[in-house]
């Protein structure tokens, strides 16, 4: 049964090189003949690990750890596998339109996306299942080197610049992790994840690893302020590839970072160090949001708010900290903020496809001119907007239960902060979508630009499968994977209390969007105008790779001095 | 001081010299040297861990050197990827800056 | 202080000297050349610390088909050097960095003067089942047998590395052949060159592989020596480069890792699991796996080098 770990890795890899040697013009049939297999695989791995009482266990090549590389699946793995592979699905499906080679001959980019697509794939699982640090490290730039050319695919200049600056800025990122890993490796003579956790001591030179490691994790997953890569990459791909790289590839190295914090070294980091990493997420969502709200473009909006829930995500640090044994510990903080994870994977893929969608209806995605959207592509702006509220997070939704996990997090450990810095967030979210959907609701400025083709079928159920997945994902009983409370099983799906929590947010949301939204011509707030000058420093290169040695310095003197 | 621990140094001094070249040299092909100096320097760092783990009559452990070998396959797999990446845009752009909104200032200057 | 002491701190503070050097230079022409030179004094770094595996492939790739790459993309982007000058940053910014930068090299070296010696070590283990393998090449059992499986997805990023590459030609341009326009044949001493070396090249490269087994050397080293004949060949241009829609040359690119991946595989059916090798067969089949990932690393890197293909398909 544990053979499985290695079929999930050896079948995507294997239609990826096979793809490539046939090549021709039907190297979409390799992807496609390996997505059910793939699927099939991550829930055999969910099901067998359901029976099993702890982690599924595989040692390659028969050499056991420090030697040798073992594999294993744990319920991080396996829930993070099946909703990847359920993603990717979707994702397929949507590039059955965009993706087929129009000649009879080979084509450039269905050849280049298909076989990356399972490269990915391939790369994913591997993060998601190695038990080394080394493996992690290879995993992660299998991950850039399929994840980069995806974004330039239309060989725009704008494009190529940020696939450039995507590609050098991850590079820096995998570099400071290998440095902290061969300095893992000189304190315990081990890169084996369960071998570390028991060796590791808080001495100089595990914490400089550790920090540097972190930072570099950091910078690969653009959370604030190292994130000068992640708009226009994300932004400018094509919308299968944006879907792609935002739904799933940012998630690679949070779950590494993950992995790093709660497995390998949760003695380690220390109170003061968590509170760094929280007050990071918290920027992220506080900043991002309100970016959201000034960008003129639909897909750079969702992109920024990308960058949002990637606070989110990482919000969970402070709350997993527990004070009395001063270890990160794997509970209900932790399983929300890979419900968190989860449920932003399946609406941002879903809310990328439906840019995509309206973009290709419109042949634009200026916001100010998104009148008339509803007839347009009804189905595509549905779309839109329920991703948009499976970000705010609806009782059946995943975020729901994300949410309610970190809130009580917050209120178990004392700390009310966080919890008010979640609220805020999903105020600010709200906002963003009310003003998408405010200029939607406009009248029709001009005629669509004429000689469009009609969206097909399957793009349109790929998008919204994917976003009613993500609705519907807190009403899974999780019970056999996740250490979720019981009291939370089978909550009361519509509750007034539950409505009531969704609803004022939107409610606050509509004056916040009001006031500091881009609204056509009309000079903005002062504050405004601060931020937009902000982000574009952060954007700059400069900056940005100071802050990154800067957050790596600020790691380390949180580690040494605040324990 | 021994040949290991200076090496040690010269990597520690190597992924500082690297860094601040990634830093601050704005032209993509300069970062991409200091990256590889950064690279080796951090290589550096693993051949010393490797040096003192010289045992069972082995000059060095094997294990880290390994690590270094595949690392440095990676490293050059990336410069290849980022050279053509660069090329490609220096062709298009016929500019190879990084500046995040260089394509869309220069469009606003051309139809001003 | 003894001689040797000495020629270590000489070699250290050159190194070090020609390593900033390479980052202060004004062109990056003679920057890239200085890099060319820091890999070479680099390896012979790799040497002191006894690490042969690690110098030979330093020399090789780090240095010398780096070295290729990065000058003939500092040729190339020559005339893009003028415009971005005003982008250098003042001198404020760059004190900051410096500082910044001087925290992270300082915390770095403490920790290497920090470290126990001996240090933690993986030798004994390493070395152990050696005989059952049949190998006498520690590292090259590291590679190829206990971290077999990081070594097979680093031959499959180099496959990826060069989809990357070509996905960066035109969709006229797909399927023509490999990289930039046809030059001029080059006559003269890189012509003669390029006539001589190959076959010495081969050869050597084919020692460098066999010997891998029990000395210094192996796949990686010797398919990089002959990546770098099949370079001389094709920047003298006696011969182009083949059209990337090819079958040889896709089979080539990816034999290393496939025959990798079946024989993982089977391993299951044989070996009682994956990436496991048959007891007292595992030196023929390492050697079997060893031969086809030289064939791949020689088809790859230059592919990598020569970049996209920049001419319609005939």
């Amino acid at each position: 049964m544990t053979s499985l770990l290695v079929w999930s890795l050896a079948v995507p890899i294997g239609g990826a090189l096979l793809a490539f040697v046939v090549g021709g013009r039907r190297v979409h049939w390799f992807a496609l003949a390996t997505l059910p297999i793939g699927l099939a695989i991550a829930i055999a791995i969910a099901a067998a690990l359901s029976r099993s009482s702890g982690p599924l266990l595989y040692l390659i090549g028969g050499w056991s750890p420090p030697l040798g590389v073992a594999l294993r699946a744990d319920w991080l793995s396996a829930i993070m596998m099946v909703i990847t592979a359920v993603v990717i699905c979707g994702i397929a499906a949507f590039a059955c339109g965009d993706f087929i080679s129009p000649r009879p001959a080979e084509a450039r980019r269905p050849f280049a996306f298909w076989i990356l697509l399972l490269a990915l794939w391939s790369a994913l699982n591997l993060v998601f299942l190695s038990g080394d640090l080394f493996t992690l490290y290879v995993a992660l730039e299998l991950l850039v080197f399929s994840a980069v050319p995806l974004v330039c695919l239309d060989g725009r200049a704008e494009t190529l610049r940020a696939a450039l600056r995507y590609l050098l800025f991850a590079l820096l990122g995998s570099v400071l992790y290998l440095v902290g890993t061969g300095l893992l490796y000189g304190a315990c003579g081990t890169l084996d994840i369960d071998l570390l956790a028991a060796c590791l001591r808080p001495e100089p030179v595990t914490l400089v690893a550790a920090s540097l490691m972190t930072a570099g994790l950091l910078a690969k997953t653009a959370l604030f302020p190292l994130y000068l890569w992640l708009p226009a990459a994300h932004a400018g791909a094509p919308p299968a590839a944006s879907a792609v790289l935002s739904a799933l590839v940012v998630k690679g190295s949070f779950f590494v970072a993950v992995r790093l914090w709660f497995f390998v070294m949760p003695a380690l980091p220390g109170e003061a160090a968590t509170q760094v990493m929280s007050a990071l997420a918290a920027a992220a969502i506080v900043f991002a949001s309100l970016l959201a709200l000034r960008q003129d473009r639909l897909k750079l909006l969702v992109a920024y708010s990308t960058l949002a829930q990637i606070g989110y995500i990482f919000l969970m640090f402070a709350l997993a900290f527990d004070e009395g044994s001063g270890r990160m510990v794997q509970g209900s903080a932790l399983v929300g903020g890979m419900m968190q994870a989860i449920s932003h994977a399946t609406a941002k893929a879903g809310m990328f496809m439906a840019a995509g969608m309206i973009y290709a209806s419109l042949g634009h995605d200026r916001i100010s001119e998104l009148g008339g959207i509803a007839r347009a592509a009804p189905l595509a702006a549905l779309t839109f907007l329920l991703a948009g509220l499976a970000l705010i997070g609806p009782p059946s939704s995943g975020v729901y239960l994300a949410k309610t996990l970190l809130l009580r997090a917050a209120d178990n450990t004392g700390q009310w902060w966080w919890a008010g810095v979640l609220q805020v967030g999903g105020v600010l979210t709200s906002a963003y979508l009310i003003l998408v959907v405010a200029h939607a609701l406009a009248p029709m400025r001009r005629a669509p630009t004429p000689g469009h083709a009609a969206i097909p079928r399957l793009q349109q159920a790929a998008a919204l499968a994917l976003v009613l997945c993500s609705l519907v994902l807190g009403l899974v009983p999780w019970q056999p994977w996740l250490p979720l409370p019981v009291a939370m099983s089978g909550h009361g799906p519509l509750g007034l209390a539950a409505l009531w929590s969704m609803l004022w947010p939107i409610l606050i949301g509509v004056p916040v969007a009001y006031l500091l939204g881009r609204r056509g011509n009309r000079r903005p707030w002062r504050v405004a105008l601060w931020l937009e000058d902000a982000d574009r420093l952060l954007r700059q290169w400069p900056t940005a790779g100071a802050s990154l040695v800067a957050v790596a310095v600020a790691l380390a003197a949180a580690m040494f001095f605040g324990r | 001081m021994n040949a290991a621990t200076l090496a040690g140094l010269s990597g520690a001094a190597l992924i500082g010299l690297g860094l601040y070249g990634v830093l601050t040299h704005p032209h993509p092909l300069r970062k991409l040297l200091s990256f590889n100096v950064l690279g080796s320097g951090v290589f550096l760092m693993f051949g010393i861990i490797a040096r003192k783990g010289a045992a069972a009559g082995l000059a060095a452990d094997p294990v880290p050197q390994a690590l270094v070998i595949t690392g440095i396959v990676i490293a050059f797999s990336a410069t290849a990827l980022a050279v053509a990446l660069l090329l490609r845009l220096f062709a298009v752009d016929r500019s190879a800056t990084l500046r995040p909104d260089a394509t869309i200032e220069r469009n606003d200057r051309s139809d001003a | 202080m003894t001689i040797i002491e000495a020629l270590d701190i000489g070699l250290a503070f050159l190194v070090l000297g020609v390593a900033g050097w390479t980052i202060a230079a004004h062109e990056a022409f003679t920057a890239v050349i200085g890099y060319v030179v820091y890999g070479l004094l680099l390896a012979l770094v790799w040497v002191r610390l006894f690490a042969l595996d690690v110098a030979l492939t330093e020399a090789a790739i780090g240095s010398g088909v780096t070295g290729v790459l990065l000058i003939s993309a500092a040729v190339r982007l020559r005339a893009s050097e003028a415009e971005m000058m005003h982008e250098r940053l003042g001198i404020a910014p760059r004190l900051v960095a410096a500082a910044l930068c001087l925290v992270a090299a300082a915390a770095l070296a403490a920790v290497v003067l920090d470290m126990p010696d001996p240090g933690a070590t993986l030798a004994p283990q390493a070395r152990q089942p050696l005989a059952e393998l049949g190998l006498g090449n520690a590292i090259t059992a590291v590679l190829i047998a206990y971290r077999a499986f990081d070594t097979m997805l680093e031959k499959v990023v180099l496959v990826l590395a060069v989809i990357g590459v070509w996905s960066l030609s035109t969709d006229a341009n797909w399927g023509g052949l490999a990289g930039p326009t046809r030059l001029e044949r080059t006559e003269g001493p890189l012509a003669f060159l390029a006539q001589l070396l190959p076959p010495l090249g081969i050869i050597v490269a084919l020692h460098i592989v066999w010997v891998g087994a029990n000395e210094p050397g192996g796949a990686f080293q010797g398919g990089a020596l002959l990546s770098a004949m099949a370079l001389i060949v094709l920047m003298a241009r006696l011969r182009e480069a083949p059209a990337i829609g090819r079958r040889w040359l896709r089979v080539a690119l990816i034999s290393g890792p496939v025959v990798f991946l079946a024989i993982g595989l089977l391993g299951f059916a044989l070996a009682g699991g994956f990436l496991a090798y048959p007891l007292g067969f595992a030196k023929p089949v390492i050697v079997f796996i060893e031969v086809f990932m030289t064939l791949s690393v020689a088809a790859t890197l230059p592919m990598l080098v020569i970049g996209p293909p920049d001419r319609r398909p005939s």
